[in-house]
């Protein structure tokens, strides 16, 4: 293709974006007017606008995407963020490596969910519809401004470099490449619960039927979120060296916070959906989690609470951001006090009953969301009116957060068995007796073999299995006394979700609790030939090499790791040093196994010859981000619900199916 | 430096002095650093963890690459090593480095409020959630009256499915 053309491919998506900007203003506006005053002609306008609005976007992301693939060096962007010696994989994804390219992936994703809404929103009533549609192109609108008045992409050099300064190497990395796309689909897509919360408030009803409609979008943005998050963490673990995987940074909580909202809203709209109460709570949750996610990227781009070392980031951004978010998410809770009242709780339900388990669930959530927002913003109170420079780093979180998970765990199990309206709370704990015996016996077994360890580990054992256990005991208690397992596949795909969902959560726990209080840690110079032992496990490092990748140069060594004097694996980690960036990496090497990770990390050369070696053991490592996948799963299983499907528009089942009559 | 590192994944332009500025992740304790003593090393090693490395973005001085952090570091096996406390020896950096090195803050002044916003906030969280669910569970059932024949016809469509 000519350059001329390339040229061109770039305008247009410059224009897209603008055009994009001017179909959201009509959008943000004629709907909301023909809505209220019943004009369907005005109403109609917000699906082809929604539609026009996405393919717009799309297209100028898709251009920005062709500039990086092409390297066209006359975009500032593109010089700034890229090179042309570096794999396509990371030309494609150093188009969000950026905060431009970030911003217009995140409108994007906005602009999407709109879309879908449009797409699959034939089931709403018109008023509603149009109304959700103008209240997410006004979020859009917004940020449309931000990016073309603050952080175009478009921008061209005067005089374009003949190359890039590549990507932060750290970023070159297939996890992390797709990290971003998912934490956005996940956050960015509880824009539109928010505006299905709005435009409910505006109309001032919100029935079981709303329930029904928001749920599905709050399953798929906490589906995508739950991934994005654990991507995150994951890239964290195996590139950052050590081994860790969450470190209670302002920018983790960012995108923690709305995920504790968002499990709570997908919880708080069951009870809306299926019994009309929690309604006013609910749509504060709705409005709070997109509330968050717009807090997280106020933290994000303004660099405020990591200001020690400033981000070469304009405040100017940060301000633009805040008015966003006061605008929003002030204007959608002064419209909740105002209307509010008006929604009346209809279903009435006993002290003991899965609606009030379900009120706890939340309790739960939306308290420790809170304790992570405080934390989060403490050392900007203090600085700000105490005047003081303090820390408030992960030996607090740990501390003050980590009682509400194992709380959450504990009753998990017993509220999601409660029946609903009038439970009895004997019955259920009888049910659930061999699950929590199961439970507290390796709990207890593990606790006898461990000595003088951290009580993590046991709390971690119980909670896991008895997570587990439970969610397999409701299963189970689904077939009633007929015993018959074939029925276990006729149950609705919800029920097999909660199941996943729940036990996922266990793992996680259990893999959380292995990795803090069982891992074994070696730190010492070895010289090549060099064997030495970890654990139940002996290490040769049998050479190191220079090695050259596609834009790195790599010291590799190669370990041998021995189990029972038999080698098991042949581990190469690596010090990477990336020379257009000036910047070095390590890539630790990680034999994976279902029990423990073995992890390996190589440093520098030391004067007598020898290397620098971490080795650490690991137990139960993968199972952090296995429980995540497993929650993910049920999300998703949820997601393809019947009852969903039908009410969200899908004109066709996937497959015919009975489900038992509830 | 984590911090910056999960930032620029979320995305903040990754300048170049920004780069420049974080050298070789992944080098903690050294092994030249190391005690002899095992049990003085794991004193060691614990404190640690709770010390801010004053250059880095929320990491440990026990985490961090620092030149600064492995100052410290040795900083502490030295207090240890002099038959510190592990409270003096926590004491000996805050007084010179301020209380900012600490990553697990006091409960000293205004910040009781920091350590009680949890606990407070779920008594009231509790509280709020007693009397609602007690008045659900007193009121009696009210009709659909605000739906019209259509809407509630729909209604039902909608949640028979």
């Amino acid at each position: 293709m000519s350059a001329y053309m390339s040229g061109m491919i770039t305008e247009l998506g410059h224009f897209a974006l603008i055009l994009a900007f001017l179909v959201a203003c009509v959008q943000a506006v004629v709907p909301l007017i023909g809505a209220h005053k019943r004009w369907p002609g005005w109403m109609a306008v917000a699906e082809p606008a929604a539609t026009a609005q996405f393919l717009l976007t799309a297209f100028a992301f898709g251009a920005l995407m062709h500039a990086f693939i092409t390297s066209d060096f006359s975009l500032r962007l593109v010089v700034e963020n890229s090179h042309s010696a570096k794999p396509m994989l990371y030309k494609i994804s150093g188009t969000w490596g950026n905060h431009e390219g970030s911003m217009l992936l995140w409108v994007m994703i906005l602009a999407l969910f709109g879309a879908m809404a449009a797409w699959f929103g034939g089931n709403l009533p018109p008023t509603l519809r149009a109304r959700v549609l103008a209240v997410q192109s006004s979020i859009a609108v917004a940020f449309f401004a931000f990016i073309l008045f603050t952080s175009n992409p478009f921008l061209r050099m005067i005089v374009p470099p003949f190359d890039g300064q590549d990507l932060n190497p750290l970023l070159q990395d297939p996890g992390l490449a797709f990290h971003p796309p998912f934490l956005y689909l996940g956050y960015v897509g509880l824009s539109i619960c928010f505006s299905f919360a709005v435009a409910a408030l505006i109309e001032g009803r919100v029935d079981a039927a709303w329930g029904r409609w928001v749920r599905p979008w709050t399953l798929a943005a906490w589906v995508f979120l739950t991934i994005g998050i654990a991507l995150g963490s994951w890239w964290a673990y195996y590139e950052l060296g050590w081994g860790g995987f969450w470190f209670w940074d302002p920018v983790e909580n960012a995108s923690f916070m709305p995920w504790l909202l968002a499990t709570a809203l997908l919880h708080s709209a069951i009870v809306v959906e299926k019994r009309e109460a929690l309604k006013s709570w609910t749509i504060l949750l709705a409005i709070l989690a997109f509330g968050f996610s717009l807090i997280g990227t106020f933290i994000v781009r303004s660099g405020l609470l990591t200001s020690v070392h400033a981000f070469a980031n304009d405040p100017e951004r940060g301000v633009f951001i805040l008015m966003i978010l006061v605008f929003f998410t002030g204007g959608a809770l002064t419209l909740f006090a105002a209307r509010a009242s008006t929604m009346q709780a209809k279903g009435v339900f006993g002290v003991v009953s899965r609606e009030s388990a379900l009120v706890a669930n939340n309790i739960v959530l939306a308290v420790s969301a809170f304790v992570v927002f405080v934390g989060t913003m403490w050392p900007l109170v203090a600085e700000m009116f105490f005047d003081r420079k303090l820390s408030v780093g992960p030996p607090f979180f740990d501390m003050a957060f980590t009682p509400f998970m194992i709380l959450l765990g504990l009753i998990l199990p017993i509220g999601a068995m409660m029946a609903w309206k009038r439970g009895k709370v004997t019955r259920t704990l009888q049910t659930l007796m061999p699950a929590f015996i199961l439970a507290v016996v390796l709990a207890g077994l593990v606790w006898s073999m461990q000595t003088g360890r951290s009580l993590m580990g046991p709390i971690g054992v119980f909670l896991g299995v008895w997570l587990v256990a439970g969610a397999i005991t409701d299963m189970l208690g689904r077939l009633g006394k007929s015993r018959d397992y074939s029925r276990l596949f006729r149950l609705p795909r919800a029920d097999w979700g909660k199941l996943l969902a729940h036990s996922g959560m266990g793992i996680t726990m259990l893999g959380i609790a292995g990795l803090m209080a069982w891992q074994e840690e070696d730190i010492r110079v070895a010289q090549i030939g060099e064997t030495f032992s970890v654990g139940a496990y002996d290490l040769q490092l049998q050479d190191v090499e220079q090695v050259k990748g596609p834009n790195y140069f790599s010291t590799m060594g190669t370990v041998s790791l021995l189990q029972d004097g038999e080698q098991i694996a042949l581990l190469h980690p690596e010090k990477r040093n990336y020379p257009v960036a000036q910047m070095p990496t390590t890539e630790a090497a990680i034999d994976y196994r279902f029990l423990r990770d073995v992890y390996v990390v190589i440093g520098d050369a030391q004067d007598n010859g020898g290397y620098v070696m971490r080795t650490y053991i690991k137990p139960l490592a993968n199972w952090i981000w296995g429980g995540c996948i497993i929650m993910a799963l049920g999300g998703g299983l949820s997601l393809s619900d019947r009852r969903y499907r039908i009410a969200a528009g899908a004109r066709k089942s996937l497959q015919p199916q009975g489900v038992p009559a509830e | 430096m984590k911090a910056i590192l999960l930032a620029l994944t979320l995305l903040v332009g990754s300048s170049s002095a920004l780069v420049g500025v974080f050298a070789a992740p992944a080098w903690a304790v050294l092994p030249d650093e190391v005690l002899d003593d095992p049990a003085l090393e794991s004193r060691a090693r614990e404190l640690s963890k709770g010390l801010r490395c004053l250059v880095c973005q929320n990491e440990s001085i026990d985490e961090s690459n620092a030149s600064l952090a492995r100052d410290l570091r040795l900083l502490v096996r030295e207090r240890l090593v002099a038959g510190d406390t592990n409270e003096e020896a926590v004491e000996f950096i805050v007084e010179r480095y301020g209380e900012f090195v600490l990553l697990q803050p006091t409960t000293g002044g205004w910040n009781w409020l920091l350590w009680a916003a949890g606990p407070l906030m779920l008594l009231a969280a509790l509280g709020t959630g007693a009397l609602y669910i007690r008045s659900r569970s007193n009121s009696s059932p009210t009709r659909e009256e605000n739906l019209s024949p259509a809407e509630q016809q729909r209604l039902r469509e909608i949640l028979n499915e």
